[in-house]
């Protein structure tokens, strides 16, 4: 049971401007996967709102490549059109892995990136991916356009730096971040689909010409109130080469740079054991994918 | 038995249409004009007495109609299970709650109710409701709330509200000679339900000055009954009508919330009054299955004899007595069934707590009994290294067996075929070889198997009644109404072959309802204990049969050839000796209405009392893949095998079994309502409550080992409840022969797992 007061259709930024100096409360809604439960819920900045739809805004829509090979995905994009995007195909293919498993084809057809990234949650399956990719988040406001590293975006649980009347409108991935890695994404939950991630970890790799491993990013996602990536065992990694030592080693450094809960959903125990696990399978899983 | 080819054959279900092009009209489908919306108030602790209510905001909201406290409603004490009431005091269900209450005995109690013009408006109004608590300590299990000095959930009774202990022989003395003893405990989790549609009823006072009621409900009749108790009206009063459901799986053989809206809709003067409960609330709210735990113990010998079976259960009532130790008290019975014993003794307890009230699942009970005797007996095999299948065939029940803790004679119990069917089919050998080659490294397989029995209904437990009426219609078309309830399952479907068979005309001869009506259909006390099909199909042989003798005797008349000459073939009357055509079905049927001198409606009824039970048995086998490093378990492969008689409806039968399979294998893998230890519901949504997608399971392989019943009406027996029986242990032993870690406690959740592997340093 929906408590909405009234429903704005945006056509342009301007507009979604305008609306929110007027009521800062409106809440931005663009497939209302995440809004709409929220309202169901009765979560209390959902109730007895407005809604200003934005699915319509031209400058939010589309997947493009810069000539300097920087990729740009509009945050209207959906999750849909996200994995079967052919640049993010051949570029960043780990991004449309980690799309396809976010809750099922209904949800994924209208669920947008942007919309997966604002609402902050530390278990969105778009976010591990894209804090190793280093993603750059291109904010709009009345005031003019913003580039934030998407690390730095996000401040705590369901907290993230968008204030009222600015709009993440697109995501950008330098050549330099995607160029030259293999890459695996786990999504580890209950099910195979329709679920949240009790754990997830994104991990890019490039290898030196000498097999070992010239840089690796390790993201995880619900092992801290927001995604973190793993400082401590990337810098160990560089130079190394792949075995068994080395793989357990990243783990343990891993679980050094994780702060994973306890929750009822799993337990701390559990969510440490799964931390010192998955990124050398997600190393492996990249590697034979690439072969 | 069958006789005309409509029996066995797989016919549309008559409703399939209707249900694809959205006519199908459910509860809440109904345009009712002025209708209200009722929203409970529940309590947010889960035991205690409300000593004060602050509803002066609430009242002023828009659109309230009326705020409910537990004393502006009748104070008539109720049970909700859905069973016959019985003629005999004693056996009747506890009845142990009013429609509204200050005393809390679980999160989430009914303790007053908001009606408004809308629901917004209620939910709103609901808010500002002010609640003032005394609270009581918290039980959460049979143990806590069976203390010493545990407090009493219920003033009026203990919170041990049924103990009994069934069996024969010396079960001490036999543990003491068998050449092992197995002891084991195991715990069964808290299933829910979970049918596509959630509860819902409406309520008015109808033209007539009565009560109508339209509820999705599995139960019209006792939902009528039970209305009346709780309202305090006479049941003629009452008027009970249920349209298509999505769903009930024994949640729906509850009688949940029509009371409640009967009777706010005579204090809002007759209006119509809706209550439509969430998703979170139908899952945290309504009824479980019941968590139970077992205390067994086997005695067996090397030559894979079974000395003792010893088995101390203690079921989780929840807050409510619901169907009580109806379910607990069951599992004797089956074990009996199944083995060859010794001796038996079977002493269960069913215990209030203040957890959420257990009631009728699919199932009632066996799931539980059969995860942890299945389980046992499989270890059992293992311990005196005897293959599972033979341990199990060379135990088996004879045919003939009379079980005495029922006193069911057990006909055509073909366990053993089941199981040897399955070994082929399964191909169980060749999997249990492809295992041995992963038994090192993060993954592990193996195969696990496990065998059930059910009854077909209630009998010699409860009453089996049933009725049916047929009217012969001018094109020579049969109206066919039933007290019976299609929930979804396909039984009017069934019915239908089944009368179409008996008189002699085609399938589409047989015209249905939507709507079973209790002013209008004949008296059946529902849908439950896989019971329709075997009772039901009595009550529509009987009409069917006495149709068919009704048209031969009025044939006989404008024919001037004598009935039993005749009979009823393809929709002819026929020469019963060589099919010869003496008139076609219609044009009698036409004469039966308007001829001049012959024209009198044929009408057929029938109304029967059952007294035999055919029991149905099956197995379950299954193949996994145990990732040891992270607990997952992946399911290769699954197979059901049912021996449920003849089999009516394959596409209907495959049906039930599909969906049985995935709740039990759910039930064995990942489902289960959870508490924090305040007794507050954590995972009451569908995200949370991990039913299993259909990338979560495998082919759902399954077959019969189809026979003629001897005593069911077409040779059939039950089937609706049975697949969910075994998968839970199938999958428990599976993991066992892949990881060698027994684990007593389901769902095999993936950090459960990881927990028991690394316990037993597996990990």
């Amino acid at each position: 049971m929906y408590d909405i007061t009234g429903y704005h259709e945006a056509d342009s930024l301007a507009t979604i401007f305008k609306i929110i100096k007027a009521d800062p409360k409106a809440k931005v809604i663009a497939g209302g996967t995440d809004v709409l439960v929220k309202a169901r819920e009765r979560k209390q900045d959902f109730i007895a709102t407005q809604l200003i739809g934005i699915t319509r805004i031209p400058e939010m829509q589309g997947i493009t490549m810069a000539e300097d090979g920087t990729l740009s995905i509009g945050a209207l994009s959906t999750f849909k059109q996200v994995e079967k995007d052919p640049l993010v195909q051949q570029y960043i293919p780990m991004l449309g892995e980690a799309v396809a498993l976010v809750g099922g084809p209904q949800t994924r057809h209208v669920g947008t990136i942007g919309g997966n990234i604002c609402n902050g949650a530390t278990s969105a399956d778009s976010a591990p991916t894209l804090f190793t990719y280093n993603a750059i988040l291109e904010i709009h406001s009345e005031a003019g356009v913003k580039n934030v590293p998407i690390a730095d975006f996000y401040k705590g649980a369901g907290w993230v730096d968008l204030e009222p009347g600015e709009i993440l409108v697109r995501i950008k991935i330098a050549k330099a971040d995607y160029e030259g890695y293999l890459g695996h994404y786990t999504k580890f939950a209950q099910r195979k689909a329709l679920d949240i991630a009790n754990l997830s970890c994104a991990t890019l790799i490039k290898m030196a010409p000498d097999q070992t491993i010239a840089d690796l990013r390790i993201c995880f996602g619900v092992a801290a109130p927001t995604p973190i990536r793993m400082p401590q065992a990337e810098a160990f990694a560089k130079g190394q080469a792949i075995n068994d030592a080395t793989l357990k080693t990243i783990g343990k450094y891993c679980l050094a740079d994780t702060n994973t809960r306890n929750s009822w959903r799993a337990s701390k125990e559990y969510r440490d054991h799964l931390v010192q696990i998955i990124p050398a399978r997600n190393i492996l899983a990249a590697l034979k994918e690439d072969q | 038995m069958a006789k005309n080819n409509v029996i066995g054959k797989t016919e549309q279900r008559w409703d399939a249409i209707a249900k694809v092009k959205g006519q199908a009209k459910f509860t809440a489908d109904f345009p009712i004009n002025h209708k209200l919306h009722a929203k409970i108030l529940r309590s947010t602790i889960a035991h205690g007495y409300v000593t004060a209510y602050d509803i002066t905001e609430a009242e002023q909201m828009p659109g309230v109609v009326k705020i409910f406290l537990p004393e502006d409603l009748p104070q008539n004490k109720f049970g909700t299970a859905g069973h016959p009431w019985s003629m005999v005091p004693a056996k009747r269900d506890i009845e142990d709650r009013t429609l509204l209450t200050r005393h809390v005995r679980v999160y989430g109690d009914d303790i007053a109710c908001v009606v408004a013009k809308t629901e917004l408006e209620a939910i709103r109004a609901l808010e500002k409701i002010k609640v003032t608590y005394e609270k009581y300590p918290v039980y959460l299990t049979p143990k806590a709330a069976m203390a010493d000095n545990a407090r009493r959930i219920h003033e009026e009774r203990d919170n041990v509200i049924a103990d009994t202990s069934v069996g024969y022989g010396d079960v001490a003395k036999e543990l003491k000679a068998a050449d092992y003893v197995i002891k084991e405990h195991f715990h069964t989790p808290m299933q829910q339900h979970v049918h596509m549609e959630n509860q819902v009823a409406v309520a008015w006072q109808s033209e007539d000055q009565r009560w109508t009621c339209i509820s999705s409900t599995q139960i019209p009749y006792i939902c009528r009954r039970i209305i009346g108790q709780a309202v305090g009206i006479p049941w003629s009063q009452i008027r009970v009508q249920k349209p298509f459901i999505g769903g009930g799986f024994g949640n729906k053989q509850e009688v949940i919330i029509e009371p409640l809206v009967v009777a706010l809709s005579m204090a809002c003067g007759g209006r119509p009054v809706e209550m439509n409960l969430t998703r979170e609330e139908s899952i945290a709210y309504t009824r479980t299955r019941h968590a139970i735990d077992y205390d067994l113990a086997v005695g067996v010998n090397k030559d894979g004899s079974i000395t003792a079976i010893d088995c101390n259960v203690y079921s989780n009532q929840g807050g409510y007595a619901s169907h009580g130790h109806a379910i607990g008290g069951k599992g004797g019975t089956f074990i009996n069934a199944l083995y060859k014993t010794e001796s038996l003794r079977y002493a269960a307890k069913t215990i209030y707590t203040n957890v959420a009230t257990a009631g009728a699942m699919r199932g009632y009970g066996i799931p539980q009994v059969m995860f942890a005797l299945e389980s046992i007996m499989d270890d059992a095999a293992e311990k005196i290294g005897m293959d599972p299948i033979d341990f199990r065939i060379q135990n088996r029940r004879p045919e003939g067996f009379l079980n005495t803790l029922s006193h069911v004679q057990q006909f055509n119990f073909k366990i053993d075929k089941c199981l040897e069917k399955g070994r082929e089919a399964f191909h169980w050998d060749e999997k249990l070889q492809d295992s041995l080659k992963y038994k090192t490294g993060s993954k592990r397989r193996g195969v696990g198997v496990a065998g059930f029995s059910y009854g077909s209904g209630t009998y010699p437990f409860g009453l089996e009644t049933a009725g049916a009426r047929l009217t012969l219609m001018p094109d020579a078309s049969f109206k066919l109404m039933l007290g019976a309830t299609e929930i979804g399952q396909g039984a009017d479907t069934a019915f239908s072959q089944m009368a179409a068979d008996t008189i002699g005309v085609g399938y589409d001869k047989i015209i249905r309802d939507a709507m079973s009506d209790t002013d209008i259909d004949p008296f059946d006390t529902g849908s439950y204990a896989s019971r329709q099909t075997y009772i039901t199909g009595f009550a529509v042989q009987e009409a069917a049969e006495k149709m068919k003798q009704k048209i031969l005797k009025r044939a006989s008349e404008m024919y001037d050839i004598r009935p039993e000459y005749m009979d009823i073939v393809d929709g002819n009357i026929v020469y019963s000796h060589n099919d010869q055509k003496i008139a076609d079905l219609a044009d009698f049927a036409m004469s039966s209405f308007y001829d001049m001198e012959h024209g009198r409606a044929i009408v057929a009824e029938s109304s029967v009392n059952i007294h035999n039970n055919s029991y149905a048995s099956g197995c379950t086998l299954a193949q996994v893949e145990v990732d040891i490093e992270t607990g997952q378990i992946e399911l290769l492969s699954v197979m059901n095998v049912h021996d449920s008689g003849k089999i009516i409806n394959p596409i209907l039968a495959e049906g039930q079994v599909d969906g049985g399979m995935a709740m039990g294998i759910a039930y064995g893998l990942s489902e289960g309502v959870r508490y924090n230890e305040a007794g507050k519901p954590l995972n009451n949504n569908l995200m949370d409550y991990k039913i299993p997608t259909t990338m979560d399971l495998p082919d759902l392989d399954h077959t019969f080992v189809e026979s003629e019943d001897p005593l069911g009406p077409y040779g059939n027996k039950s089937l609706g409840e049975n697949p969910l029986c075994s998968p839970a242990a199938a999958i428990r032993n599976a993991v066992k022969n892949a990881t060698g870690v027994a684990i007593n406690s389901n769902p095999l959740a993936s950090q459960h797992v990881f927990e028991q592997l690394k316990q037993a340093h597996v990990i």
